[in-house]
């Protein structure tokens, strides 16, 4: 239950997460070899405007992505009411923007 | 004929929406027979009750199609041969659609659709003018040609696993006739149509299953006419007009 | 009941995509309130993070590996769809994505052990 608008932020979103997912994957890759810590991560991010701007646009795109997207399977499952989707796809997307801006200021500043 | 006495177990579905059950019958099984010919068997000689639709036997008027064994097929051009399962058939309604009586769906929404994907043409000229000239090298009129052969038999309809989920969604036939207009040099409809075939129900809500194209039986390819119209709704999207 | 085709591959793909989709989208709040812990006390990243030295708790991250990996990779291959022309090799695509993302699913993991 889309229509151009939500189509496009959601194949927009998607084409925008693409590489970032893919740094993301090799970052896990490489970060995970001697196992995870605090101190390990904060010191690669912390500070770091790339990484800031890297996350902050993938926060931004996966919000809208992951919103848009849960809305249509919501539907589809009969769980969201046409009534309903609105509102659930701004709430789903604030929700997690919010968290994500709120992670990105936690490991990044 | 070898096979004279064989006979197939054919289960068919007796009854409306919600309210029916299977019934098996034992036709004499043919050569080179057809599951319509099965079908007609079993309404001449075992249940005259028997409620189907067919017309033109040849596969060119779209009237006959069902599940057989939980695929949508055309039942006049399905060889029983190539679909049986065990010496079995199970012959059932088209899904997505009312069922009215036994094998006969209601298509009233699958033809309200295509009406409502602007799927009429909406001519620039009338009889009186010359015919227009359109080279068939014409890379539009190429994309209408390589979809214009739909028979409205609604087996991409019923094949259409978004319909089952978005009941609202225009589904492959639709769209498909909506962009072989869009191509149509002729046809002056082309802003209103975008509008309303990008619009709810429209080309946005196709998950590219292709269903759609894995079962037309005139191999047309929906997903990708339906992609068409994705970048259609794109491009009038981000830059506005055609 | 009446039966309908079931496990064409390509619906099959779409299913995933879904599945990986669903998941990750619920994982997400949970990822983010971990890392916001750092924001407190990193201390308190350090206690959650500890857990992921668990052999179970490893597997289930190469496990999120996989569905972020097969939900992009599967994604790329509708994109290519609905913007690039059209393909006759859908279900090639589809399965090298699957095995792309088994790929990177499984190098994470021989990494993270």
């Amino acid at each position: 239950m889309i229509g151009a608008r939500l189509y496009l932020l959601q194949r927009l979103s998607a084409l925008v997460m693409a590489p970032l997912v893919l740094g993301h994957l090799a970052t896990m890759i490489y970060a995970v070899q001697n196992g995870l810590s605090a101190v390990e991560i904060l010191s690669r991010t912390q500070g770091s405007i790339l990484w800031g701007l890297f996350y902050g646009l993938f926060v931004i795109a996966v919000s809208i992505h992951a919103a848009i997207g849960l809305r249509i399977v919501l539907f589809e499952w009969g769980v969201l009411p046409v009534r309903r989707l609105d509102l659930f796809t701004w709430g789903a997307g604030l929700l997690l923007f919010f968290l994500g801006a709120r992670a990105i200021v936690a490991v990044v500043m | 004929m070898e096979n004279i006495n064989r006979k197939l177990k054919v289960r068919v579905w007796r009854g409306t929406q919600g309210d029916g059950t299977f019934s098996t019958y034992e036709v004499p099984a043919q050569e080179s027979q057809t599951i319509l010919d099965v079908v007609t068997w079993i309404q001449q000689y075992a249940e005259p009750t028997l409620a189907y639709r067919f017309a033109c036997r040849v596969g060119m008027c779209g009237s006959c199609a069902m599940n057989v064994n939980g695929i949508p097929r055309w039942t006049c051009r399905t060889h029983v041969q190539k679909v049986l399962e065990d010496g079995e058939l199970e012959i059932a309604p088209l899904r997505n659609l009312p069922v009215v009586k036994d094998l006969v769906t209601d298509m009233s929404e699958f033809f309200d659709k295509w009406v409502g994907a602007e799927g009429r043409f909406h001519p620039s000229a009338t009889r009186d003018d010359e015919i227009a000239a359109i080279s068939p090298a014409d890379p539009k009129r190429a994309n209408a040609n390589a979809a214009i052969e739909c028979i409205n038999c609604a087996v991409c309809y019923s094949a259409c696993d978004t319909i089952a989920q978005n009941p609202a969604y225009f589904g492959p036939a639709a769209l498909n006739r909506a962009w072989t207009l869009q191509n149509d040099e002729r046809d002056t409809a082309f802003k209103s149509r975008l509008e309303t075939i990008s619009g709810r129900g429209g080309c946005t809500n196709c998950h590219s299953h292709q269903s759609c194209m894995t079962y037309c039986p005139n191999e047309l390819n929906p997903t990708e006419s339906i992609a068409g119209l994705k970048r259609m709704t794109t491009r009038s999207f981000l830059f506005g007009g055609r | 009941m009446m039966r309908y085709r079931k496990g064409d591959d390509l619906r099959i793909a779409s299913l995933i995509h879904r599945f990986s989709g669903v998941v990750l989208a619920v994982f997400l709040p949970v990822h983010f309130y971990v890392l916001g812990l750092a924001l407190s006390d990193a201390a308190q990243l350090d206690g959650f993070l500890k857990w992921t030295d668990l052999a179970i708790v490893k597997i289930a991250e190469a496990g999120l590996v996989l569905l972020l990996a097969l939900h992009m990779f599967g994604g790329l291959r509708l994109l290519a769809i609905e913007f690039l022309p059209w393909s006759p090799r859908q279900k090639t695509f589809a399965a090298a994505a699957i095995a792309i993302s088994f790929f990177v699913s499984a190098s994470f993991f021989l990494s993270a052990v």
